[in-house]
Protein backbone atom coordinates (compact mmCIF):
# COMPACT_ATOMS: atom_id res chain seq x y z
CA UNK A 1 0.00 0.00 0.00
CA UNK A 2 2.87 2.08 0.88
CA UNK A 3 3.72 2.15 -3.01
CA UNK A 4 0.75 3.62 -4.07
CA UNK A 5 0.52 6.39 -1.71
CA UNK A 6 3.55 7.03 -2.25
CA UNK A 7 3.35 7.41 -5.68
CA UNK A 8 0.13 8.95 -5.58
CA UNK A 9 0.97 12.50 -7.05
CA UNK A 10 2.69 11.15 -9.87
CA UNK A 11 -0.20 8.43 -10.63
CA UNK A 12 -3.04 11.38 -10.81
CA UNK A 13 -0.32 13.03 -12.99
CA UNK A 14 0.02 10.15 -14.80
CA UNK A 15 -3.82 9.61 -15.55
CA UNK A 16 -4.17 13.50 -16.37
CA UNK A 17 -1.54 13.37 -18.94
CA UNK A 18 -3.65 10.47 -20.57
CA UNK A 19 -6.96 12.73 -20.27
CA UNK A 20 -5.40 15.18 -22.14
CA UNK A 21 -4.18 13.56 -24.68
CA UNK A 22 -7.96 11.69 -25.04
CA UNK A 23 -8.99 14.94 -25.01
CA UNK A 24 -7.15 16.55 -27.56
CA UNK A 25 -7.23 13.85 -30.09
CA UNK A 26 -10.64 12.98 -28.92
CA UNK A 27 -11.49 16.54 -30.50
CA UNK A 28 -9.68 15.70 -33.31
CA UNK A 29 -11.28 12.76 -34.31
CA UNK A 30 -14.95 14.19 -34.30
CA UNK A 31 -14.03 17.10 -36.64
CA UNK A 32 -11.92 14.43 -38.71
CA UNK A 33 -14.61 11.80 -38.54
CA UNK A 34 -17.61 13.98 -39.42
CA UNK A 35 -15.39 15.37 -42.08
CA UNK A 36 -14.50 11.89 -43.48
CA UNK A 37 -18.59 10.96 -43.06
CA UNK A 38 -19.55 13.52 -45.06
CA UNK A 39 -17.26 12.81 -47.90
CA UNK A 40 -18.07 9.20 -47.54
CA UNK A 41 -21.87 10.56 -48.20
CA UNK A 42 -20.82 13.28 -51.00
CA UNK A 43 -21.90 13.41 -54.22
CA UNK A 44 -18.63 13.88 -55.35
CA UNK A 45 -16.70 10.32 -56.29
CA UNK A 46 -13.63 11.82 -55.51
CA UNK A 47 -13.86 12.40 -52.00
CA UNK A 48 -16.37 9.48 -51.34
CA UNK A 49 -12.77 7.48 -52.97
CA UNK A 50 -10.49 9.46 -50.05
CA UNK A 51 -12.79 8.99 -47.50
CA UNK A 52 -13.14 4.70 -48.43
CA UNK A 53 -9.33 4.58 -48.69
CA UNK A 54 -8.70 6.44 -45.23
CA UNK A 55 -11.39 4.54 -43.29
CA UNK A 56 -10.61 0.75 -44.58
CA UNK A 57 -6.65 1.63 -44.59
CA UNK A 58 -6.91 2.89 -41.16
CA UNK A 59 -9.04 0.59 -39.45
CA UNK A 60 -6.79 -2.36 -41.20
CA UNK A 61 -3.98 -0.91 -39.29
CA UNK A 62 -2.96 -1.72 -35.93
CA UNK A 63 -2.76 1.29 -33.59
CA UNK A 64 0.46 0.73 -32.61
CA UNK A 65 1.43 0.98 -36.04
CA UNK A 66 0.11 4.38 -36.52
CA UNK A 67 1.76 5.26 -33.34
CA UNK A 68 5.13 4.18 -34.35
CA UNK A 69 4.85 5.76 -37.71
CA UNK A 70 3.97 9.34 -36.29
CA UNK A 71 7.33 9.02 -34.38
CA UNK A 72 9.40 7.75 -36.97
CA UNK A 73 7.83 7.96 -40.24
CA UNK A 74 5.72 11.81 -39.68
CA UNK A 75 8.78 13.25 -37.13
CA UNK A 76 11.73 12.00 -38.29
CA UNK A 77 11.64 10.72 -41.89
CA UNK A 78 9.19 13.63 -42.88
CA UNK A 79 10.35 15.94 -40.46
CA UNK A 80 7.11 17.09 -38.85
CA UNK A 81 7.07 18.81 -35.95
CA UNK A 82 5.16 20.40 -33.40
CA UNK A 83 7.43 21.97 -30.79
CA UNK A 84 11.00 21.94 -29.37
CA UNK A 85 10.67 20.30 -26.77
CA UNK A 86 10.97 16.80 -27.48
CA UNK A 87 8.30 15.73 -24.69
CA UNK A 88 6.13 18.37 -26.43
CA UNK A 89 6.65 17.18 -30.11
CA UNK A 90 5.73 13.34 -28.91
CA UNK A 91 2.54 14.14 -27.20
CA UNK A 92 1.69 16.17 -30.21
CA UNK A 93 2.61 13.11 -32.51
CA UNK A 94 0.45 11.17 -30.38
CA UNK A 95 -2.13 13.18 -30.32
CA UNK A 96 -2.54 13.23 -33.83
CA UNK A 97 -1.62 9.70 -34.69
CA UNK A 98 -4.54 8.77 -31.65
CA UNK A 99 -7.11 11.32 -33.78
CA UNK A 100 -6.43 9.84 -37.28
CA UNK A 101 -6.98 6.48 -35.90
CA UNK A 102 -10.36 6.92 -33.97
CA UNK A 103 -11.45 9.45 -37.18
CA UNK A 104 -12.30 5.98 -38.85
CA UNK A 105 -13.82 4.89 -36.39
CA UNK A 106 -16.12 7.88 -35.75
CA UNK A 107 -16.46 8.38 -39.39
CA UNK A 108 -18.50 4.74 -39.41
CA UNK A 109 -20.30 5.32 -36.29
CA UNK A 110 -21.63 8.14 -38.17
CA UNK A 111 -22.45 6.94 -41.58
CA UNK A 112 -24.62 4.35 -39.96
CA UNK A 113 -26.18 7.30 -38.06
CA UNK A 114 -26.85 9.24 -41.12
CA UNK A 115 -28.74 6.09 -42.67
CA UNK A 116 -30.99 5.96 -39.81
CA UNK A 117 -32.03 9.26 -40.66
CA UNK A 118 -35.10 8.71 -42.81
CA UNK A 119 -34.46 10.10 -46.46
CA UNK A 120 -37.24 12.35 -46.21
CA UNK A 121 -35.64 14.54 -44.04
CA UNK A 122 -32.72 14.89 -46.88
CA UNK A 123 -35.22 15.68 -49.58
CA UNK A 124 -37.09 18.21 -47.78
CA UNK A 125 -34.01 19.77 -47.00
CA UNK A 126 -33.23 19.87 -51.05
CA UNK A 127 -36.96 20.69 -52.10
CA UNK A 128 -35.79 23.71 -50.16
CA UNK A 129 -32.98 24.37 -51.94
CA UNK A 130 -30.30 23.66 -49.32
CA UNK A 131 -27.18 22.40 -51.04
CA UNK A 132 -25.28 19.42 -50.25
CA UNK A 133 -23.40 20.91 -47.36
CA UNK A 134 -26.44 22.86 -45.98
CA UNK A 135 -28.46 19.72 -45.85
CA UNK A 136 -25.68 17.75 -44.10
CA UNK A 137 -25.04 20.70 -41.61
CA UNK A 138 -28.30 21.69 -41.13
CA UNK A 139 -30.49 18.51 -40.84
CA UNK A 140 -28.89 15.23 -41.54
CA UNK A 141 -25.81 15.43 -38.93
CA UNK A 142 -27.56 16.71 -35.96
CA UNK A 143 -29.96 14.21 -36.42
CA UNK A 144 -27.12 11.37 -37.09
CA UNK A 145 -25.36 12.77 -33.66
CA UNK A 146 -28.45 12.23 -31.94
CA UNK A 147 -28.83 8.44 -32.95
CA UNK A 148 -25.24 7.68 -32.33
CA UNK A 149 -24.31 8.84 -28.83
CA UNK A 150 -23.92 5.41 -27.14
CA UNK A 151 -21.64 4.20 -29.91
CA UNK A 152 -20.13 7.99 -29.92
CA UNK A 153 -19.11 7.21 -26.26
CA UNK A 154 -17.92 3.53 -26.81
CA UNK A 155 -15.53 4.59 -29.35
CA UNK A 156 -14.49 7.30 -26.93
CA UNK A 157 -13.97 5.22 -23.93
CA UNK A 158 -12.13 2.87 -26.23
CA UNK A 159 -9.97 6.46 -27.54
CA UNK A 160 -9.14 6.70 -23.39
CA UNK A 161 -8.11 3.11 -22.91
CA UNK A 162 -5.88 3.53 -26.33
CA UNK A 163 -4.13 6.44 -25.25
CA UNK A 164 -2.18 3.93 -23.09
CA UNK A 165 -0.41 3.22 -26.55
CA UNK A 166 1.13 6.45 -26.43
CA UNK A 167 3.92 4.79 -24.59
CA UNK A 168 5.31 2.79 -27.16
CA UNK A 169 6.59 6.48 -28.42
CA UNK A 170 7.48 7.32 -25.11
CA UNK A 171 4.92 10.33 -24.34
CA UNK A 172 6.04 12.06 -20.75
CA UNK A 173 5.30 15.24 -19.95
CA UNK A 174 8.64 18.07 -19.57
CA UNK A 175 8.40 17.23 -16.18
CA UNK A 176 9.27 14.04 -17.08
CA UNK A 177 5.44 12.21 -15.79
CA UNK A 178 4.86 9.06 -17.26
CA UNK A 179 1.70 8.60 -18.65
CA UNK A 180 -0.20 6.15 -16.72
CA UNK A 181 0.53 2.35 -18.48
CA UNK A 182 4.48 3.69 -18.54
CA UNK A 183 4.02 4.78 -14.85
CA UNK A 184 2.50 0.94 -14.14
CA UNK A 185 5.22 -0.47 -15.60
CA UNK A 186 7.96 1.26 -13.65
CA UNK A 187 6.18 1.25 -10.65
CA UNK A 188 5.60 -2.96 -11.19
CA UNK A 189 9.05 -3.20 -12.34
CA UNK A 190 10.54 -1.84 -8.83
CA UNK A 191 7.88 -3.31 -6.47
CA UNK A 192 7.76 -6.86 -8.02
CA UNK A 193 5.91 -8.49 -5.09
CA UNK A 194 2.86 -5.78 -5.59
CA UNK A 195 2.11 -5.97 -9.31
CA UNK A 196 -1.39 -7.23 -8.52
CA UNK A 197 -2.28 -4.42 -6.36
CA UNK A 198 -0.57 -2.33 -8.59
CA UNK A 199 -2.21 -3.43 -11.89
CA UNK A 200 -5.57 -2.87 -9.57
CA UNK A 201 -4.70 0.38 -8.78
CA UNK A 202 -4.49 1.69 -12.88
CA UNK A 203 -7.28 0.00 -13.85
CA UNK A 204 -9.56 1.37 -11.28
CA UNK A 205 -8.24 4.30 -12.69
CA UNK A 206 -9.79 3.77 -15.64
CA UNK A 207 -12.62 2.54 -14.87
CA UNK A 208 -13.39 6.17 -12.69
CA UNK A 209 -13.00 7.90 -16.13
CA UNK A 210 -14.66 5.93 -18.26
CA UNK A 211 -17.80 4.76 -16.41
CA UNK A 212 -18.94 8.55 -16.34
CA UNK A 213 -18.76 8.67 -19.30
CA UNK A 214 -20.70 5.72 -20.39
CA UNK A 215 -23.19 6.41 -18.47
CA UNK A 216 -23.78 10.31 -19.60
CA UNK A 217 -23.69 9.26 -22.51
CA UNK A 218 -26.41 6.25 -21.86
CA UNK A 219 -28.37 8.92 -20.32
CA UNK A 220 -28.12 11.64 -23.29
CA UNK A 221 -28.87 8.79 -25.86
CA UNK A 222 -32.07 8.02 -23.81
CA UNK A 223 -32.84 11.67 -23.40
CA UNK A 224 -31.60 13.22 -26.89
CA UNK A 225 -32.77 10.30 -28.72
CA UNK A 226 -36.24 10.32 -28.01
CA UNK A 227 -36.55 13.76 -29.82
CA UNK A 228 -36.84 12.22 -33.37
CA UNK B 1 -44.40 25.67 -66.06
CA UNK B 2 -43.78 23.34 -69.11
CA UNK B 3 -42.66 19.78 -69.49
CA UNK B 4 -41.38 18.53 -73.30
CA UNK B 5 -41.22 14.91 -74.12
CA UNK B 6 -39.72 13.91 -71.09
CA UNK B 7 -38.85 10.97 -70.55
CA UNK B 8 -37.26 8.67 -67.61
CA UNK B 9 -36.41 5.07 -66.64
CA UNK B 10 -35.63 3.21 -63.62
CA UNK B 11 -33.80 0.54 -65.23
CA UNK B 12 -35.79 -1.03 -68.06
CA UNK B 13 -38.80 0.53 -66.46
CA UNK B 14 -40.00 3.02 -68.50
CA UNK B 15 -41.29 5.39 -65.49
CA UNK B 16 -42.51 8.43 -67.38
CA UNK B 17 -43.32 7.98 -71.40
CA UNK B 18 -42.97 11.40 -73.81
CA UNK B 19 -45.29 13.23 -70.95
CA UNK B 20 -46.25 17.01 -72.26
CA UNK B 21 -47.92 19.12 -69.66
CA UNK B 22 -48.28 23.11 -69.59
CA UNK B 23 -49.29 24.29 -66.10
CA UNK B 24 -50.25 27.88 -66.73
CA UNK B 25 -50.10 30.61 -63.97
CA UNK B 26 -52.15 30.50 -61.22
CA UNK B 27 -53.56 27.07 -62.46
CA UNK B 28 -54.30 24.14 -60.12
CA UNK B 29 -53.88 20.88 -62.09
CA UNK B 30 -54.76 17.40 -60.08
CA UNK B 31 -53.49 14.80 -61.56
CA UNK B 32 -54.90 11.03 -60.96
CA UNK B 33 -54.15 7.47 -61.96
CA UNK B 34 -53.32 4.22 -60.34
CA UNK B 35 -50.75 3.51 -57.91
CA UNK B 36 -47.09 3.06 -59.85
CA UNK B 37 -48.31 5.20 -62.74
CA UNK B 38 -45.02 7.52 -62.08
CA UNK B 39 -46.86 10.42 -60.62
CA UNK B 40 -44.57 10.73 -57.83
CA UNK B 41 -41.86 10.65 -60.33
CA UNK B 42 -43.28 13.32 -62.26
CA UNK B 43 -43.61 15.65 -59.10
CA UNK B 44 -39.61 14.51 -58.62
CA UNK B 45 -38.36 15.48 -61.79
CA UNK B 46 -40.37 18.78 -61.54
CA UNK B 47 -38.47 19.68 -58.79
CA UNK B 48 -35.24 17.82 -59.95
CA UNK B 49 -35.31 15.43 -57.31
CA UNK B 50 -34.68 12.79 -59.79
CA UNK B 51 -32.98 14.15 -63.30
CA UNK B 52 -35.09 13.04 -66.35
CA UNK B 53 -33.44 11.18 -68.92
CA UNK B 54 -34.69 12.68 -72.11
CA UNK B 55 -37.10 16.19 -72.54
CA UNK B 56 -37.15 19.59 -71.20
CA UNK B 57 -38.68 21.08 -68.36
CA UNK B 58 -39.20 24.89 -68.15
CA UNK B 59 -40.36 27.32 -65.37
CA UNK B 60 -40.71 30.55 -66.62
CA UNK B 61 -39.53 29.83 -69.67
CA UNK B 62 -36.29 28.51 -68.17
CA UNK B 63 -34.65 25.50 -68.68
CA UNK B 64 -34.00 23.33 -65.19
CA UNK B 65 -30.45 23.92 -64.18
CA UNK B 66 -28.26 20.67 -63.95
CA UNK B 67 -26.46 21.20 -60.99
CA UNK B 68 -24.69 22.78 -58.09
CA UNK B 69 -26.29 26.65 -56.75
CA UNK B 70 -28.21 27.43 -59.60
CA UNK B 71 -30.26 24.12 -58.97
CA UNK B 72 -30.75 24.60 -55.41
CA UNK B 73 -32.13 28.15 -56.33
CA UNK B 74 -34.37 26.31 -58.75
CA UNK B 75 -35.58 24.02 -55.90
CA UNK B 76 -36.33 26.69 -53.42
CA UNK B 77 -38.62 28.22 -56.39
CA UNK B 78 -40.79 25.08 -55.92
CA UNK B 79 -42.32 24.05 -52.99
CA UNK B 80 -43.14 20.27 -52.39
CA UNK B 81 -45.03 18.79 -50.05
CA UNK B 82 -44.56 14.85 -48.98
CA UNK B 83 -47.13 12.51 -48.48
CA UNK B 84 -44.99 12.02 -45.41
CA UNK B 85 -45.05 15.32 -44.02
CA UNK B 86 -41.17 15.18 -43.59
CA UNK B 87 -40.60 17.96 -41.10
CA UNK B 88 -37.12 18.09 -39.67
CA UNK B 89 -37.46 15.81 -36.75
CA UNK B 90 -35.11 17.95 -34.63
CA UNK B 91 -36.37 21.36 -35.00
CA UNK B 92 -39.70 23.46 -33.30
CA UNK B 93 -42.19 24.15 -35.65
CA UNK B 94 -40.95 27.64 -36.01
CA UNK B 95 -37.49 26.48 -36.71
CA UNK B 96 -38.88 24.27 -39.63
CA UNK B 97 -40.54 27.22 -40.92
CA UNK B 98 -37.47 29.95 -41.01
CA UNK B 99 -34.58 27.83 -41.24
CA UNK B 100 -35.33 27.94 -45.24
CA UNK B 101 -35.63 31.66 -45.90
CA UNK B 102 -32.81 32.38 -43.30
CA UNK B 103 -30.18 29.77 -44.82
CA UNK B 104 -31.45 29.70 -48.36
CA UNK B 105 -32.91 33.12 -48.45
CA UNK B 106 -30.93 35.03 -46.67
CA UNK B 107 -33.34 36.61 -44.88
CA UNK B 108 -32.94 37.95 -41.60
CA UNK B 109 -33.96 36.09 -38.44
CA UNK B 110 -36.43 38.66 -37.10
CA UNK B 111 -37.65 39.17 -40.62
CA UNK B 112 -38.25 35.34 -40.51
CA UNK B 113 -39.84 34.66 -37.52
CA UNK B 114 -42.57 37.39 -38.14
CA UNK B 115 -43.44 35.85 -41.61
CA UNK B 116 -43.17 32.65 -40.03
CA UNK B 117 -45.81 33.39 -37.30
CA UNK B 118 -47.88 34.60 -40.17
CA UNK B 119 -47.91 31.80 -42.18
CA UNK B 120 -48.12 29.30 -39.35
CA UNK B 121 -51.75 31.71 -38.08
CA UNK B 122 -52.77 31.82 -41.35
CA UNK B 123 -52.45 27.37 -41.30
CA UNK B 124 -53.97 27.28 -37.90
CA UNK B 125 -51.31 26.04 -36.26
CA UNK B 126 -49.78 29.42 -34.62
CA UNK B 127 -49.90 28.41 -30.98
CA UNK B 128 -47.91 25.35 -31.85
CA UNK B 129 -44.78 27.35 -32.74
CA UNK B 130 -42.55 26.12 -29.91
CA UNK B 131 -43.14 22.56 -30.54
CA UNK B 132 -41.48 19.56 -31.99
CA UNK B 133 -43.04 18.12 -35.17
CA UNK B 134 -43.95 14.28 -33.62
CA UNK B 135 -45.93 16.27 -30.77
CA UNK B 136 -48.29 17.20 -33.09
CA UNK B 137 -51.24 15.27 -35.22
CA UNK B 138 -50.43 14.66 -39.02
CA UNK B 139 -52.66 16.57 -39.72
CA UNK B 140 -50.95 19.61 -38.03
CA UNK B 141 -47.94 18.55 -39.57
CA UNK B 142 -48.90 18.40 -42.91
CA UNK B 143 -50.02 22.51 -42.65
CA UNK B 144 -47.09 23.30 -41.15
CA UNK B 145 -44.88 21.40 -44.08
CA UNK B 146 -47.19 23.59 -46.43
CA UNK B 147 -46.20 26.57 -44.28
CA UNK B 148 -42.48 25.74 -44.19
CA UNK B 149 -42.82 25.50 -48.55
CA UNK B 150 -45.17 29.06 -48.58
CA UNK B 151 -42.27 30.73 -46.31
CA UNK B 152 -39.95 30.20 -49.18
CA UNK B 153 -42.40 32.45 -51.67
CA UNK B 154 -42.62 29.83 -54.32
CA UNK B 155 -43.75 29.76 -58.01
CA UNK B 156 -45.33 26.70 -57.94
CA UNK B 157 -46.24 24.27 -55.26
CA UNK B 158 -46.04 19.88 -56.30
CA UNK B 159 -48.22 18.46 -53.78
CA UNK B 160 -47.69 14.30 -53.50
CA UNK B 161 -50.77 12.84 -51.99
CA UNK B 162 -50.55 15.44 -48.88
CA UNK B 163 -53.68 13.51 -47.46
CA UNK B 164 -52.63 9.87 -48.06
CA UNK B 165 -51.32 9.28 -44.75
CA UNK B 166 -53.96 11.23 -42.81
CA UNK B 167 -56.87 9.63 -40.33
CA UNK B 168 -60.23 10.99 -42.06
CA UNK B 169 -61.08 13.37 -39.78
CA UNK B 170 -57.86 15.17 -40.22
CA UNK B 171 -57.99 15.32 -44.20
CA UNK B 172 -60.20 18.29 -44.28
CA UNK B 173 -58.17 20.21 -42.34
CA UNK B 174 -55.62 20.38 -44.68
CA UNK B 175 -57.66 20.34 -48.00
CA UNK B 176 -59.03 23.24 -46.68
CA UNK B 177 -55.14 24.95 -46.43
CA UNK B 178 -54.92 24.22 -50.21
CA UNK B 179 -58.59 25.07 -51.41
CA UNK B 180 -57.85 28.84 -49.75
CA UNK B 181 -53.93 28.64 -51.08
CA UNK B 182 -55.23 27.98 -54.96
CA UNK B 183 -58.07 30.64 -54.24
CA UNK B 184 -54.97 32.99 -53.75
CA UNK B 185 -53.47 32.19 -57.16
CA UNK B 186 -50.78 29.90 -56.06
CA UNK B 187 -49.85 27.44 -59.25
CA UNK B 188 -50.37 23.78 -58.34
CA UNK B 189 -49.66 20.70 -58.94
CA UNK B 190 -51.25 18.38 -56.72
CA UNK B 191 -51.65 14.67 -56.78
CA UNK B 192 -54.57 13.52 -55.05
CA UNK B 193 -57.48 10.90 -55.37
CA UNK B 194 -59.92 13.76 -53.29
CA UNK B 195 -62.04 14.28 -55.57
CA UNK B 196 -63.89 17.05 -53.56
CA UNK B 197 -60.82 19.18 -53.75
CA UNK B 198 -60.35 18.48 -57.42
CA UNK B 199 -63.76 19.64 -58.22
CA UNK B 200 -63.38 22.70 -55.90
CA UNK B 201 -60.24 24.04 -57.00
CA UNK B 202 -58.77 22.25 -59.93
CA UNK B 203 -59.28 23.81 -63.56
CA UNK B 204 -57.61 21.06 -64.73
CA UNK B 205 -57.67 17.35 -64.29
CA UNK B 206 -54.63 15.42 -65.35
CA UNK B 207 -55.15 11.32 -65.03
CA UNK B 208 -51.79 9.19 -65.69
CA UNK B 209 -51.49 5.01 -66.25
CA UNK B 210 -48.40 3.37 -66.95
CA UNK B 211 -45.98 6.18 -67.15
CA UNK B 212 -48.47 8.06 -70.18
CA UNK B 213 -50.63 10.91 -69.61
CA UNK B 214 -53.86 9.76 -70.82
CA UNK B 215 -56.30 12.11 -70.68
CA UNK B 216 -56.07 15.78 -69.65
CA UNK B 217 -60.04 17.69 -68.92
CA UNK B 218 -61.54 20.16 -67.04
CA UNK B 219 -62.55 18.18 -63.42
CA UNK B 220 -66.71 18.02 -64.16
CA UNK B 221 -66.36 16.41 -67.63
CA UNK B 222 -63.73 14.31 -66.60
CA UNK B 223 -65.47 12.58 -63.30
CA UNK B 224 -68.88 12.39 -65.50
CA UNK B 225 -67.71 11.60 -68.91
CA UNK B 226 -63.89 10.28 -69.13
CA UNK B 227 -62.93 9.63 -72.43
CA UNK B 228 -60.30 6.51 -71.74
CA UNK B 229 -61.09 3.00 -70.99
CA UNK B 230 -58.12 3.09 -68.51
CA UNK B 231 -59.91 6.17 -66.94
CA UNK B 232 -63.78 5.13 -66.81
CA UNK B 233 -62.20 1.62 -64.79
CA UNK B 234 -60.09 3.78 -62.39
CA UNK B 235 -62.80 6.18 -61.71
CA UNK B 236 -65.20 3.06 -61.43
CA UNK B 237 -62.88 1.79 -59.01
CA UNK B 238 -62.52 4.64 -56.31
CA UNK B 239 -65.94 5.76 -56.72
CA UNK B 240 -67.13 2.32 -55.32
CA UNK B 241 -65.08 3.71 -51.46
N1 LIG C 1 -36.09 5.02 -57.07
C1 LIG C 1 -36.75 4.11 -57.84
N2 LIG C 1 -36.05 3.09 -58.40
C2 LIG C 1 -36.68 2.18 -59.17
N3 LIG C 1 -38.00 2.19 -59.45
C3 LIG C 1 -38.74 3.18 -58.92
C4 LIG C 1 -38.15 4.19 -58.08
N4 LIG C 1 -39.13 5.05 -57.69
C5 LIG C 1 -40.27 4.57 -58.26
N5 LIG C 1 -40.05 3.47 -58.99
C6 LIG C 1 -41.05 2.74 -59.78
O1 LIG C 1 -41.56 3.63 -60.74
C7 LIG C 1 -42.94 3.43 -60.90
C8 LIG C 1 -43.68 4.73 -60.69
O2 LIG C 1 -43.60 5.08 -59.31
P1 LIG C 1 -44.28 6.36 -58.69
O3 LIG C 1 -43.89 7.55 -59.48
O4 LIG C 1 -43.97 6.38 -57.25
O5 LIG C 1 -45.82 6.07 -58.94
P2 LIG C 1 -47.10 6.66 -58.21
O6 LIG C 1 -46.67 7.83 -57.41
O7 LIG C 1 -48.01 7.00 -59.33
O8 LIG C 1 -47.66 5.57 -57.36
C9 LIG C 1 -43.34 2.33 -59.95
O9 LIG C 1 -43.42 1.12 -60.66
C10 LIG C 1 -42.23 2.29 -58.95
O10 LIG C 1 -42.05 0.99 -58.44
MG1 LIG D 1 -46.82 8.15 -55.33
Amino acid sequence: MDVIIEAFPDILQAFWLNIRLALYSGVLALVLGTLLAAFRVSPVPLLRLIGTVWVNTIRNTPLTLVITFMLFGLSYQLGVTFSDTISENVFWLAVVGLGVYTAAFVCEVLRAGINTVDVGQSEAARSLGFTFTQNLRLVILPQAFRAVIAPLGSTFIALIKNTTIAVVIGVTTAEGINESSGLMRTLIEFNGDQTILIFAVFALGFVIITLPIGLLTSWAAKRLGGVR
Amino acid sequence: MELRGVQKWYGDLHVLQDIDLSVAQGEVVVVIGPSGSGKSTLCRTINRLEPVDEGTILIDGAPLPQEGKALARHRADVGMVFQSFNLFAHKTILDNVTLGPIKVRKMAKADAEKRAHELLDRVGVGHQAAKYPAQLSGGQQQRVAIARSLAMDPKVMLFDEPTSALDPEMIKEVLDVMVDLAERGMTMIVVTHEMGFARTAANRVVFMADGRIVESADPESFFTNPQSDRARDFLGKILKH
